[in-house]
């Protein structure tokens, strides 16, 4: 991720560092899938509804072998398959995420669409406590209670910013409000794999309510420079300071 | 459950809409092919967005109780969940009234619908000038709105007939559609011969004197002008677009180039609709013909009945037949 933001010189690298090891946890530990028949019609769906956390995605896509790694460089880069937020042309992506509170809903009607075909497969829908700001998620989360979605799990990645800076908006209680709108909740740290791994493995019971696991997570979490910034929506360097961020990454994590 | 069930004359919730009068009608014919096609094919699903009595989707739900789902007053989620729905491979019909659709779920039809290129069939009752609540319930930009989004096929049937067609071929139409829906008691008003093509214009009626050109109902509404015309000597012919987008400019062109004065018609505002194409193609080919738009004004519009409103506004069949005549 970070030699994906070094090419372009700037990108949604905090966000990308706070959940990867959410993406992580679901491509290695959770999701069935095969990458060689993305349209698998039995797979179980990924949707991240934040667009802009793209650079994990690609990051996940590539290491699950829907991409070619040797891409990943082309990261925002002009005529790219991989631009700074998704879309579902790219082998592996289930929706277009750019447009902020419009997953969960589509994430609803595909576990609505699987269950209606027998399937087995489920929906993992990744969003974030910005989207909570959103009426269309809450529409979305009733709609899934309303229709008995126990076959979809939502990861709300919390992670305390938005794009003007800290969350200013009363969002919190977030377990408990998904409670209240009919969800099975569970509260894990977001950068702590074990957890993540128990959470998601908890939340496969089939007792007709959805899921909910709210995240803790800390923006650009294994870079202490990045997860220091105030505001580290999006984040711009130089080459230079790349350099030095990629070696605390490295410093940071063997 | 009997109490819910669909039952005849149920499904004209509020106000009086179309003259019916002296007219040969079908009942919802929307939800009632929907229902048959629904049976031919299971991948079809149908919800509403806590507007099925009203948009006439009842027996759909009551034919195919399992593949129908009502996300309750929220526009945004049922698009949202239709978009879901077709990405597993299913043909979803939705419903609301179309000043929802368009005006609050306008990203979610853009981005999760045509974008998307998801199979999401929007059934948009009511639009244009069709209801007395007002503003707040009168879609009169609609087409305006529409039309802006890249990739969304837009039909406005004229009558019965053709809806029943059109309800038919968008499923096998590939991605996001919206059609302006005619609800209830619905007028049978094109010969059983009519054909619908997508993207293909239809002359309904020959005259050489003035040449109109109408979507939606307003086609009815110009084949009675055009008729009372007659009577009064002067000869019109009617083409009809029921295809918004894609838009036959080349029919239009041709037809207008054989008039030295036009007329369009449309349920809808002068602005952004049907007369802005017109007038978009025809400019853009060079010709120049004098015009009468029947519309609306640009502006929001009060209460009360479909006949008043009509009148009121300068759409209804005497304000057409004078203008029929004044374009000779």
């Amino acid at each position: 991720m970070m030699a994906m933001a070094r090419g372009k010189g700037e990108g949604y690298i905090a966000q990308g560092l706070g959940i990867a090891d959410c993406l992580a946890a679901i491509y290695f530990h959770e999701l069935r899938y095969d990458s060689a028949n993305p349209t698998w019609s039995e797979r179980d769906r990924f949707v991240l509804s934040t667009g802009h956390y793209s650079i994990a995605m690609y990051a996940t896509l590539a290491e699950a072998g829907y991409i070619d790694a040797a891409e990943l460089p082309t990261y925002g880069l002009n005529g790219s398959r991989l631009p700074m937020s998704t879309f579902d042309d790219l082998p592996g992506v289930e929706v277009v995420g750019g447009s902020l509170g419009h997953g969960l809903g589509q994430a609803v009607g595909m576990a609505m669409g699987l269950r209606l075909d027998g399937s087995e497969a489920r929906v993992i829908c990744e969003l974030s406590d910005g989207e909570l700001e959103e009426g269309s998620t809450w529409e979305a989360a009733m709609a899934s209670a309303t229709f008995k979605c126990d076959n979809l799990v939502a990861l709300i990645d919390c992670n305390g910013i938005q794009a003007d800076g800290p969350i200013t908006v009363k969002i919190e209680p977030v377990a408990d409000k998904f409670a209240a709108f009919g969800w099975d909740t569970a509260e894990v740290n977001g950068n702590d794999m074990a957890e993540l791994v128990d959470a998601l493995a908890r939340m496969r019971a089939r007792d007709e309510k959805p899921k909910a696991i709210v995240m803790r997570t800390t923006p650009g979490f294994g870079v202490p420079t990045i997860m220091k910034r105030e505001r580290a929506h999006f984040v711009r360097v130089d080459n230079s300071e790349w350099d030095a961020l990629v070696a605390e990454l490295e410093r940071e994590n063997g | 459950m009997a109490e819910d069930t669909f039952s005849p004359g149920r499904t004209r919730g509020m106000g009086e809409l179309i003259d019916i009068s002296g007219k040969t009608t079908e009942l919802a014919p929307f939800g009632r092919t929907l229902a048959e096609l629904g049976t031919e094919r299971p991948e079809i699903v149908g919800l509403t967005a806590d507007m099925g009595r009203y948009s006439d989707i009842l027996p759909f739900r009551d034919a195919h109780p399992t593949r129908f789902f009502n996300v309750g007053m929220a526009e945004q989620c049922l698009v949202m969940v239709a978009a879901g729905l077709a990405k597993t491979g299913k043909i979803a019909y939705c419903t609301t009234y179309s000043v929802f659709i368009t005006r609050r779920a306008y990203d979610f039809v853009a981005i999760a619908g045509a974008h998307s290129k998801a199979n999401v069939k929007i059934f948009a009752g009511m639009p244009g000038l069709m209801n007395g609540y007002g503003a707040t319930h009168q879609a009169t930009e609609d087409l305006n709105m529409m039309r802006g989004i890249a990739d969304l096929t837009i039909i406005d049937p004229c009558d019965a007939t053709e809806l029943k067609q059109v309800v038919r071929a968008v499923a096998d139409i590939p991605g996001a559609v919206y059609v302006r829906t005619l609800r209830g008691k619905v007028p049978v008003e094109l010969p059983a011969d009519y054909r619908f093509e997508l993207g293909k214009a239809k002359l309904l009626r020959r005259g050489g004197d003035v040449g109109i050109i109408s979507t939606g109902y307003m086609s009815a509404r110009a084949l009675d002008a055009a008729k009372a015309a007659s009577a009064a000597g002067v000869e019109a012919s009617v083409l009809h677009l029921s295809t918004i987008k894609p838009f036959d400019a080349r029919s239009v062109r041709d037809f207008a180039q054989q008039f030295r004065r036009l007329i369009v018609a449309e349920n809808h505002k002068t602005t952004g609709g049907l007369a802005s194409l017109v007038v978009e193609t025809l400019y853009d080919s060079g010709i120049v013909k004098p015009m009468i738009k029947i519309g609306l004004a640009d502006s929001f519009f009060e209460c009360g009945s479909q006949e008043y409103l009509e009148a009121k506004y300068g759409v209804d069949l005497p304000r057409f037949v004078r203008a029929i005549v004044e374009a000779r």
